[in-house]
């Protein structure tokens, strides 16, 4: 009886591992990059420091608005930290056109790609925009935000700055 | 092997898989399992003041959850799904529980091969183009299998088969397509890949097969579209257009009419810091695209017919959609987006963001020019491309955003909008009951963030509808019917966001000028969210106007409702 109990909590332990949503790598997609050539998200990458990837369209305005409020402060931020932000668009045919016309007004130096058939959005499991995660050095996915009020970027720069630091992070 | 010996092997494998592997590693090898879930219930009741009858099913929900798992470049999922029975506004095919979607997918250098549920699109979509929109409950998930193949940097061939999801079980029709697009600068790397400019061009070819069962026409029932695509681009300029054919295929949605099919979809844009400007245009005639040829609504439809016009996010302005016209129209949209910048006279301390936008839709001219009810050409008719036909929709709008301090924004918006009512989104002549509406609509949006993570927003709208109504005899009853339209509406909203965890929101909408006074009513609704990481909680108390809710080309109706809604929503 003992042992089954050891050996039920060993499974347990190693299953829990299976599913812990801390620290696993970007999943395999396929997205377009602005200049209309195919890629791949396991290309995503930034030399060993912290990404955050955000999920946005050009209809949604908190998505905007919460990119906007990072914009302001990241030229300073990547300074500090070396982060690099990945914007992925979930426009359709309708609206796809504008996202380039959207990030060059906008001033936006992100790296920007859009995922027209929402493969990455379905591999990344998300439900609706924005959805914000952020990405440690090792490549693995270690926090996420769905949503945007006002202010949420503060929490989202002092998460940047613990990841660069190589700090582990609680939600 | 007795038990016991086993259980002490198994022991060991999985002490030792957790303790000599590092956590990363044991990951690696594991691969892994992630989902995500959402359930939206309402529980309604009986408003009889905005005409709300939720019949005897009062408690209505809509769940779902996914589960996928991926390890390398293999992956599979699930997703499950329950209507018992659907919110109201939604389509009530969907009642019960299943499982619709799973797949098993493989990719490895350059071959990608899905076998089950799959979404794909060509183009632009007017060929094909299988999509889900969760909140819309719109899912046309392709079952069968698909190849992708890329055989080279700059080439990448698509084949696939497959039925089409209608509700909990598929249409009867097969789909079978194939589209090829070359990156032209890609695939001749080694002497243009220095090339500023890029082109890309593309072509779809997408076939249906479905039994023909009607008594008295003789339907086609294999039935092809066909598609070419340009696309070139450089620096901030980008330029695209789509054309394409679609064979003679008579459905309930164009009257069984054995005219083909024409579109052209066409957009540019130009883009530097701190201005833009774009244009999209296009010409559908008799597009409609369905694995099912007496299909209705959004169900079967097998391609996608875009619409460009501005996606309003204020409720008035967004009150009277438009939907691209599944039997053809004509029309475009244009932006121009402009950046005052800080430091100029408009521009002030932190800058200024402009933009205007319109569109203009119309119906196309078309002249009747065979009999109705002839086997072979029944419902035929000429298309004349050099005019047009009446006023569908118009939008004409401008935006304002501007930060004033630190702590203080504001959006100013105003919009002059036309909409076809009758015709758009009711499919019938009948302007008395369906009038037409012209509006002018105001906004202003004021954000006031009195600390770091704390703020509050401030909305108001008003609904200026150009008076239109008819007072007709009195009734058996003795009462006094008119029939009219929307009239004018106010709307105030108060969002107050304590900290980045919680918001509390309470509005009003009120239509303070109708010519029946028993419409002058107030729609009052709150709603309380809390979000933490991925998951987010909502519930809110109020009243639902009646009217037709839109995304992407796809439009629901939803009746007025009174009640208790609670969302949840998650992943991980």
């Amino acid at each position: 009886m003992k042992k089954l109990l050891i050996l039920s909590s060993a499974i347990i332990l190693s299953l829990s591992a299976f599913t812990t949503s801390d620290g696993d790598k970007i999943p395999s997609a396929n997205v377009k990059k602005l200049d209309g050539s195919a890629t791949n998200s396991n290309t995503f990458k930034n030399d060993g420091k912290p990404m955050i990837i955000s999920f946005w369209a050009t209809w949604c305005k908190p998505c905007k608005k919460e990119l906007d409020a990072i914009n302001e402060e990241y030229a300073e931020l990547v300074k500090e930290t070396g982060v690099k932000l990945i914007a992925i668009s979930i426009d359709d045919a309708r609206s796809s056109g504008k996202v380039v016309t959207d990030v060059k007004v906008k001033g936006w130096t992100y790296e920007v790609y859009i995922d027209e058939n929402q493969d990455f959005k379905r591999a990344m499991n998300v439900n609706n925009v924005p959805h914000t995660f952020l990405v440690n050095g090792d490549g693995e996915i270690v926090w996420s935000h769905n949503s945007y009020a006002e202010g949420d970027e503060e929490k989202l720069f002092e998460n940047v700055r613990k990841l660069a630091k190589g700090e582990k992070l609680a939600h | 092997m007795s038990l016991k010996l086993a259980s002490r092997l198994l022991l060991t494998f999985f002490v030792s898989l957790f303790y000599t592997s590092s956590y990363a590693q044991l990951k690696d090898e594991l691969g892994a399992i992630h989902g995500n879930f959402q359930i939206d219930a309402a529980n309604y009741q009986r408003d009889t003041i905005i005409g709300a009858d939720p019949g005897k099913e009062v408690f209505r929900y809509n769940a779902f959850g996914n589960i996928n798992y991926q390890k390398g470049g293999f992956s599979a999922g699930v997703r499950f799904e329950s209507y018992n029975p659907p919110l109201l506004g939604y389509l009530p095919g969907y009642r019960g529980s299943g499982v619709p979607y799973r797949f098993a997918r493989y990719q490895h250098k350059d071959i990608d091969i899905t076998v089950g549920n799959f979404y794909e699109q060509f183009g632009s979509g007017i060929t094909l183009r299988a999509y889900e929109n969760r909140g819309l409950l719109y899912d046309n998930a392709l079952d069968g299998m698909r190849v992708i193949f890329t055989p080279k940097k700059g080439i990448a061939i698509k084949g696939l088969v497959g039925k089409q999801r209608t509700y909990f079980s598929l249409s009867p029709g097969i789909v079978r397509g194939i589209d090829a697009e070359i990156n032209i600068m890609e695939l001749f790397d080694s002497i243009l890949g220095k090339s500023k400019t890029k082109v890309i061009i593309g072509g779809s070819y997408v076939s249906k097969y479905q039994q023909d069962q009607n008594p008295t026409l003789v339907l086609p029932e294999n039935v092809a579209t066909g598609a070419g695509r340009f696309t070139v681009l450089r620096g901030g300029f980008n330029f695209n257009a789509e054309y394409a054919y679609k064979a003679n295929d008579p459905s309930y949605q164009n009257k069984y009419s054995y005219k083909d099919g024409h579109a052209i979809i066409a957009s540019t844009s130009y883009g530097m810091d701190g201005f833009s400007i774009m244009l999209s245009g296009k010409m559908l005639d008799n597009m409609s695209f369905r694995s099912d040829r007496d299909a209705q609504n959004t169900i079967a439809m097998i391609n996608y017919q875009p619409d460009f016009s501005k996606f309003h996010t204020y409720s008035l302005m967004a009150y009277y959609p438009y939907a691209t016209q599944p039997n053809g129209e004509v029309g475009g949209t244009g932006e121009i987006q402009y950046k005052f910048k800080k430091g100029t006279l408009l521009g002030g301390k932190y800058g200024m963001d402009i933009t205007i936008n319109g569109s203009a839709y119309y119906a196309l001219d078309t002249t009747g020019i065979a009999p109705i009810n002839d086997t072979l050409n029944n419902y035929k008719y000429s298309t004349n491309y050099g005019s047009i036909g009446n006023e569908y929709y118009h939008d004409f709008n401008i935006e304002i955003t501007k930060k004033l301090s630190k702590k203080l924004k504001f959006t100013l918006m105003y919009a002059n909008q036309f909409l076809n009512q009758s015709i758009v989104q009711f499919n019938t002549p009948d302007k008395e009951e369906h009038p037409d509406i012209t509006s002018h609509i105001g906004v202003l949006d004021v954000i006031w963030r009195y600390k770091t993570g704390s703020a509050i927003r401030i909305e108001t709208q008003g609904f200026f509808g150009e008076y239109d109504y008819k007072e007709h005899a009195i009734d058996a009853n003795g009462k006094k019917n008119i029939t009219s339209n929307t009239g004018s509406w106010l709307s105030g909203l108060i969002e107050w966001t304590p900290n980045t965890h919680w918001s509390i929101t309470v509005a009003d909408q009120y239509n303070f000028i109708n010519p029946d006074d028993t419409k002058k009513i107030h729609y009052y609704f709150g709603m309380i969210g809390y979000t933490n990481g991925p998951t987010r909680v909502s519930v809110s108390y109020g009243r639902q106007r009646q009217g037709i809710f839109c995304a992407g080309g796809v439009c629901r109706f939803v009746p007025a409702s009174s009640g208790l809604s609670i969302s949840i929503s998650s992943s991980f």
